[in-house]
């Protein structure tokens, strides 16, 4: 085995800053920096990226930082050999991307340019100080399976399953060192043009971001009938959550749909109303806090494995419970 | 859209039909009673197809799978909605590999179809299978090619001149990119909806010939494929152990039940 060193977790730095997806990985990287006795590198690629030295707050050591105008929005193509560069450069033992659109298009790329090992969909990781090797699991089989996966060269890689690790707490007073990389992709030939970001605004939470999900299956029946999952989300400042079948009825925007084909959450409490259950939702929100399922059918498989059960129709007990909140906010 | 003449290539995999019946055996492979064209799949077999009927150039769309014997079937189903031919790889030497180890073998069998029936513009891949959840395989395919590629594509906005324009969906909105041919795109379901097979189709896939390729077919080095080359390795996947101790909210009406669902959060301090 080569003698590569630290873990690195990647990052993209859209208008200067790291995204959201890095800080799923650091609480995690820090802990296996530490099994390693290594340190904990945040690699940022950008345009005029901005600082870094905060990140020490969340146990980062080293920040490196690659900044160029080529690198102003993400490609698969520059940011994938920029990273491949820098991984060739410092020889990295471990690299960890977030599960997103970003680090699931940048990840396979770099990774079979160095070439290294790239498991995805990775759930759970450590390291075998006997053995010198990380062990982890990652989900497969339409998210009802896991499979313990291994790496047979290094630097091993791995894109991480969204909301499967402990978001990094931070710990204010400590900085991190911030190295500016010499990657120059002046000479490289440039095939990907990026064209335009349109934003999708949405007033509401995110449900990535989300404490509290009240989330919607084909139960109920029509889109009007979200209104009241919204209004209960609003009443416990969370986001609305639905099913692949509500999201192709076309009742809600896919950007809410939870599950295998749609997003990965782990909001504190998931209320799920009317959904039975089928593997690939709860591909999506198993690692969920505290789970109430509501469903008149006390088989649905969600019944089954929630914490909490409410044997009931969605359309009398979820107005009741709006109520008795509003009335409660009253009093 | 102009005329002009591609060769498109679409990837597919075939999987088990339903993952809510899946197993697998104790070398972790998945055993299933019916198997076809990966669902995922079936999205970047469409965008192929619709691509081609939109060109007034000449286009053929080529499918490439890597798989077992049996995996011939999916080229077959591929035919029938729309594929002009397919080739099927095949080899004890591919059995067992990591998305590096296949996409090394998708990547030779390209450049063997570049040769063979001209060059390959376009690559089309879904966004993973439903057997192994990866969706690593197309953008590493293209980096061994050393192509272009976007994945998450929820749109083909343009293609010509050589060049296409894609949208694609990210976690807070859309990125619209544009790539020089030959580029790979992976493609969401919200791409299109999938055809079924027409009855000239099913009489042409019935009359297709697929040829069978192995390393040496295909100019791949053996000890590169299949569990030999693989850098990542999976076991045998087993189901997670259910959450359970799970309470029941008691209550002789609605409004009972309410309430107590509300105090049983509140005492654990979730709201």
């Amino acid at each position: 085995m080569a003698d590569n060193k630290d873990v690195w977790c990647v990052a993209d730095a859209k208008g200067g800053k790291a995204s959201p997806g890095l800080f799923e990985l650091l609480g995690e990287g820090r802990k296996l920096a530490d099994a390693l006795g290594q340190k904990l590198c945040v690699v940022l690629i950008g345009k005029g990226v901005a600082g870094g030295a905060e990140l020490g707050a969340y146990g980062v050591d080293l920040v490196r930082v690659i900044d160029h105008a080529a690198f102003e929005n993400f490609t698969d193509e520059a940011y994938a050999r920029a990273l491949a560069e820098l991984a060739k450069k410092h020889a990295p033992r471990l690299i960890l991307l977030a599960g997103n659109a970003f680090g699931k298009s940048l990840g396979p790329r770099a990774a079979a340019l160095l070439p290294a090992g790239l498991a995805a969909e990775v759930s759970e990781l450590s390291f075998d100080k006997a053995a010198g090797a990380f062990m982890g699991s990652r989900t497969c089989g339409g998210g009802g399976f896991v499979a313990p996966v291994s790496w047979t060269a290094q630097p091993e890689m791995a894109t991480v399953r969204l909301g499967s690790f402990a978001k990094a707490a931070k710990q204010d007073g400590k900085t991190a060192e911030v190295a500016v990389e010499a990657v120059d992709p002046s000479g490289w030939p440039v095939r990907t043009r990026f064209k335009a970001f349109s934003p999708e605004e949405s007033k509401e939470i995110d449900i990535g971001r989300a404490d509290v999900i009240v989330a919607g299956g084909y139960a109920l029946g029509g889109a009007e009938n979200f209104k009241m999952l919204r209004e209960l989300a609003n009443l416990l400042g969370g986001a609305v959550g639905a099913s692949r079948r509500a999201v192709d009825s076309g009742w809600i925007p896919y950007r809410n749909q939870v599950g295998l084909t749609g997003r990965t959450v782990r909001p504190k409490l998931y209320i799920a109303c009317g959904i039975s259950g089928q593997i690939q939702h709860l591909a999506g929100m198993s690692q969920s806090g505290t789970v109430v399922a509501i469903n008149k059918d006390p088989k649905a498989p969600l019944m089954e494995l929630a914490d909490i059960r409410v044997e009931a129709d969605l359309f009398e007990v979820v107005p009741a419970i709006i109520e008795e909140l509003k009335k409660q906010k009253l009093a | 859209m102009i005329g002009e003449n591609l060769h498109i290539v679409v990837c597919v995999k075939q999987t088990p039909a339903a993952t809510a019946a899946l197993q697998y055996d104790a070398a972790g492979m998945p055993v299933a009673a019916q198997w076809a064209m990966n669902p995922f799949d079936e999205y970047a077999l469409e965008e192929g197809v619709r691509i081609k009927e939109r060109l007034t150039g000449k286009a053929v769309v080529t499918v490439l799978t890597l798989g077992a014997a049996g995996a011939i079937d999916a080229i077959r189903d591929a035919i029938a909605r729309g594929a002009d031919g397919g080739v099927l790889l095949s080899s004890p030497d591919f059995a067992g590999g990591d998305t590096y180890a296949t996409a090394y073998a998708l990547s030779s069998a390209v450049r063997r179809l570049s040769k063979d029936k001209g060059p390959v513009d376009l690559l089309l891949f879904g966004k993973l299978t439903n057997d192994s959840d990866t969706g690593s395989v197309g953008a590493q395919v293209a980096a061994l090619l050393d192509i272009p590629c976007t994945l998450f594509v929820r749109k083909v906005a343009e293609l010509g001149g050589g060049k296409i324009t894609v949208e694609r969906a990210v976690e807070d909105g859309s990125d619209l990119i544009e790539m020089d041919l030959p580029a790979g795109v992976g493609v969401t379901k919200e791409t299109n909806e999938p055809r079924i097979a027409s009855l000239k189709g099913k009489m042409a896939s019935k009359k297709a010939e697929i040829p069978t390729w192995g390393p040496a077919d295909i100019g791949a080095d053996a000890a590169k494929t299949g569990r030999k080359g693989a850098l990542a390795l999976w076991g045998v996947p087993t189901v997670p152990p259910k959450r359970s101790g799970g309470v029941a909210i008691d209550g002789a009406t609605a409004q009972d039940k309410a309430k107590n669902l509300l105090a049983k959060l509140r005492e654990s301090k979730l709201i």
